[in-house]
């Protein structure tokens, strides 16, 4: 009884994203909301201020510095937590 | 105090000083080039961690700690996030936000100043990658005591 219970709400759900895919923007579509907030600023603004021809290294970089720098330390704690777990000692 | 096991292949012996050279030029140019093409910090560290870790796979443990010991790999993460930390108070110190890289004074306006502050991160994101990788490494490999 579980068992059809959960093929029934999978089912459920998939029909649920089925039917808000019509509604979703093209792919690359311009004028979607996610390409009109700051994607314009981006691409015109990206060189003038950042000097870097690539827009992935200026977002990454410059605009998102800080989350970069997030992303970093997340490495490093990662690396030293694996450290602390397994790490033998050299002799 | 078995020591980790050595191949003696000499297919992979000879591939490996062969590539191991080229991985880490590539990883370079990956590093400096982020700014222009592809490339950046994180995927350059993960190339000069395979070099090393190619490097270990063809010629032991035993001989990769000769050039890079598990002190140094942790002084190297630790660089690598302290340059990167280091631009950003800098930042600060000459009078603007932290990480906003254009108030240094390096090349003639703050759009060069910012590509100047990019590419100096960018080199810290990749050391700490690249030592955080090989950290990881050494730790999985390590299952027993090496002499």
């Amino acid at each position: 009884m579980r068992r059809y219970l959960a093929i029934l709400s999978c089912v459920l759900f998939w029909a649920i994203l089925i039917y808000g895919v019509p509604d979703l923007p093209d792919l690359g579509d311009p004028d979607a909301p996610a390409n009109k907030h700051v994607v314009p600023r981006y691409i015109e603004g990206s060189y003038k201020e950042s000097g870097v021809p690539n827009i992935v290294t200026a977002i990454l970089a410059n605009y998102r510095g800080y989350d970069t720098l997030g992303e970093t330390t997340v490495i490093f704690t990662a690396g030293i937590t694996v450290m602390l777990l397994i790490r033998r000692k050299w002799k | 105090m078995k020591a980790a096991p050595v191949t003696n292949d000499i297919i992979l012996r000879t591939g490996a000083s062969i590539m191991v050279p080229l991985i880490l030029l590539w990883g370079l140019y990956v590093l400096v080039h982020g700014a222009l093409g592809p490339g950046g910090g994180f995927q350059a560290g993960v190339i000069l961690a395979a070099g090393f870790i190619l490097y270990t796979a063809a010629f032991g443990l035993r001989e990769t700690k000769k050039i890079l010991t598990m002190e140094q790999v942790m002084v190297i993460a630790s660089t690598g996030l302290f340059i990167y930390a280091g631009v950003g108070v800098l930042a600060i110190a000459f009078g603007g936000r932290f990480l906003e890289y254009g108030v240094i004074p390096l090349g003639h306006s703050p759009a060069e100043a910012s590509k100047y502050g990019i590419e100096i991160v960018e080199v810290g994101i990749g050391l700490t990658v690249m030592a955080i990788m090989i950290s990881i490494f050494y730790d999985i490999v390590l299952k027993e005591k090496v002499e």
